[in-house]
């Protein structure tokens, strides 16, 4: 029995890594101050022509880089167009984010319900044998293990280097990172290409892994790009507590699953849907505090009480770098 | 002046030319000869009356959601969350037919009030996220989007559950209301003259009120700089609020009329991406609300028109949106590039 549980949430952990990708991705292209808001359609065009690409060639290597390929060249527009053009970040990010969808739709039309290459397990000698993490960790398929290579990496890159440090200072106050030598709009570019390079890992994590092929519309991944967009914000633009989000919502969706027969009035499309609540539902409790009416409220509890409460709050809170998505001119 | 107007025509038909370039590029791609395809579209759209009246359907409800979004858009909201509000409106709008269509009320009282009830449905959903966006800090663009796949939960469940027809539920919707609770159509077609009117309607009501009104100036005000417009003595909130009860109002009068007059059931679905569209005519038209009407029947056109593309070509009828997508793309990058170099100049 413990043995089943294991293997699930081994299966969790392997399924987060798409959003986990994703998440960490939108992570840095925002602490550099661009929102990049056209994740879901980025995500939906690489896992078709990242499906695509392997397919062609039965090289998945290759199926992955071109996935890095389209979420940066998707990623290369947002940049253009609010950097040197100047127009709304959101506005162009959103009707990215339909362009690729409909892209991925139309173009993947010959490769529905191919049989392509999958990635294969690849358990690490000695450490598989380790008990309980052994299984849960060491068990894994390349793509796994670079999701967790890749939460250590971006968080030592933004929080412990010193090009990590502007970075945050491009984001954060980019007049003052300005005036210490960064090259402000160079950097955006390059951080916004960089983390559309990792989220377009994303969606050949589905379609060479976690749910191999393409299905056209019944691939079932609209709308993993929204939640992973909602998951930067729970996650405080930080890739741990961004990490812990992706991994809490594979659970939920595994549980989902698992509680799925011991529910039959429920239609299956209903459970599926559970996330999003819950995405507002924690975005709200991430943003709450910062509300007029919660300070009032706050302000005429007693003091015990308050102490708990602003704690618990803030522990939640998470403010999203100062300069997100305004541009920047060097005068 | 008068040489600005020029410039600005010829980057929107440059804009307009690369997306054409770019769409017709992809459809070689794609392996699909693009003239034909291109060839098929229009008479998919206009070969016969019978397509005609197709696109005059889909031009109803994208000019309602085009109109409601204007006035989100005119207070600063991304107001994603209308596809839910046209889902709700149509749920709510079934919802009322359901509850009067076993008595003895008239069949017109009982249409109007099936249309009424779409309008609150997706008003109160627009409310929903307009509080968490006001008393949750919750931004609209994920409020609402959580909302649209709430929304969609919704129908299914009924689809399936309480509301399923006899026998088996299906996704085919409800079991379809008797014929005298229908919108009246032109004879052998789903297209309601009511429903035109109330969409042309609607769209003249939102030009006025953003063109002509104190009420829109401060609107306008409020979507500019918040921060001013309070300081001037605007009710900020209330004024954003409005906007989206107003914006939900149109979407569930979209939804009411799909289940009144096209459907005449609840259907899985039955928002169809008009909400989206809607997105995508404002921002092409730049938020004017005088181009809203030819725009949007330029869209509904590409819409219908590309469904025989995939009949003939077999290619996806997704192109539609490509080609409506870039379009939009390019015209905002269009008007980067053009303040750009005017200012150089």
């Amino acid at each position: 029995m413990d043995n089943v549980i294991l293997i699930g949430l081994a299966g969790v952990l392997a399924a987060a890594a798409p959003v986990l990708f994703a998440v960490v991705g939108e992570t840095i292209t925002e602490r550099a101050g661009v929102i990049n808001l056209s994740l879901n359609g980025t995500i939906l065009l690489s896992a078709m022509s990242g499906f695509a690409a392997a397919y062609k060639t039965q090289s998945l290597l290759v199926g992955f880089l071109v996935g890095m390929l389209v979420g940066a060249i998707v990623a290369f527009v947002v940049a253009f167009g609010s950097i040197a053009l100047r127009q709304s970040q959101v506005a162009i990010g959103f009707v990215l984010a339909l362009t690729a969808r409909d892209l991925a739709y139309f173009l993947g039309v010959p490769y529905m319900n191919v049989p392509g290459p999958t990635l294969p397990g690849l358990p690490l000698p000695l450490l598989k044998d380790i008990p309980v993490l052994g299984t849960l960790f060491f068990r894994q398929n390349a793509i796994t293990y670079l999701s967790f290579l890749l939460i250590l990496a971006a968080w030592i890159w933004l929080f412990r280097t010193r090009p990590g440090l502007m970075l945050q200072g491009v984001g954060e106050r980019p007049a003052a990172a300005f005036v210490r030598g960064a090259n402000v709009n160079r950097l955006r570019y390059l951080y916004t290409i960089i983390g559309g390079a990792i989220a377009g890992l994303a969606g050949p994590a589905y379609t060479l892994s976690i749910k191999p092929g393409w299905m056209g519309t019944q691939t079932g991944l609209d709308g993993v790009g929204w939640i992973a967009l909602a998951i930067t914000i729970f996650g405080g633009w930080n890739p741990w507590r961004g990490a812990l989000g992706a991994y809490l919502f594979a659970l939920l969706q595994w549980l989902g699953l698992v509680l799925q027969p011991n529910l039959p009035n429920i239609p299956s499309q209903v459970l599926q849907v559970a996330p999003f609540p819950l995405m507002i539902l924690t975005l709200l409790l991430v943003n709450v505090g910062d509300a007029e009416w919660v300070q009032r409220w706050l302000a005429s509890m007693p003091d015990k009480t308050r102490r708990l409460a602003v704690k618990a709050l803030r522990a939640m809170r998470a403010s999203p770098p100062a300069a997100l998505g305004t541009t920047f001119e060097r005068d | 002046m008068k040489k600005n107007i020029w410039i600005n025509l010829g980057f929107q038909a440059g804009a307009f030319l690369l997306a054409l370039l770019i769409t017709t590029l992809i459809l070689i791609f794609a392996g699909a000869p693009p003239l034909k395809a291109y060839g098929s579209i229009l008479s998919g759209a206009f070969g016969s009356q019978k397509n005609l009246i197709a696109v005059l359907i889909s031009w109803s409800p994208l000019l309602l959601t085009t109109a409601g979004v204007l006035i989100t858009f005119a207070a600063g909201l991304w107001n994603i969350g209308i596809e839910g509000q046209m889902t709700l409106g149509a749920i709510f709008a079934t919802w009322g037919l359901r509850l009067f269509q076993d008595t003895n009320v008239s069949p017109a009282l009982i249409i109007a009030i099936g249309l009424l009830f779409g309008m609150a449905g997706g008003a109160l959903w627009a409310a929903l996220a307009g509080a968490l966006k006001t008393f949750g800090g919750v931004n609209e663009i994920f409020g609402g989007l959580g909302l649209n796949f709430v929304a969609t939960a919704l129908t299914i469940y009924l689809v399936f559950g309480p509301w399923k027809r006899p026998g088996v539920g299906s996704m085919s919707g409800t079991k379809p209301f008797d014929e005298k609770l229908w919108l009246s159509t032109l004879p052998g077609t789903a297209l309601s003259p009511w429903g035109i009117g109330l969409s042309i309607l609607a769209v003249i009501v939102v030009f006025i009120l953003l063109r002509g009104t104190y009420f829109g100036l401060k609107l306008k005000a409020v979507g500019k700089n918040m921060r001013s417009a309070f300081m001037l003595g605007v009710p900020t909130w209330q004024y954003s609020m409005f906007a989206f009860l107003l914006c939900g109002a149109f979407a569930g009068l979209a939804g009411a009329i799909q289940v009144e007059a096209v459907y005449h059931r609840l259907l899985p679905n039955i928002s169809n991406g008009y909400g989206f569209l809607g997105l995508l005519v404002a921002m092409l038209i730049n938020y004017q609300a005088i181009w809203v009407i030819p725009i949007a029947f330029f869209f509904a056109a590409l819409n219908v028109g590309s469904i025989q593309l995939q009949i003939v070509h077999k290619m996806d009828s997704s192109f539609a949106g490509v080609l409506q997508d870039l379009l939009v793309l390019l015209i905002l990058l269009g008007q980067g590039a053009r303040e750009r170099l005017l200012k150089k100049a």
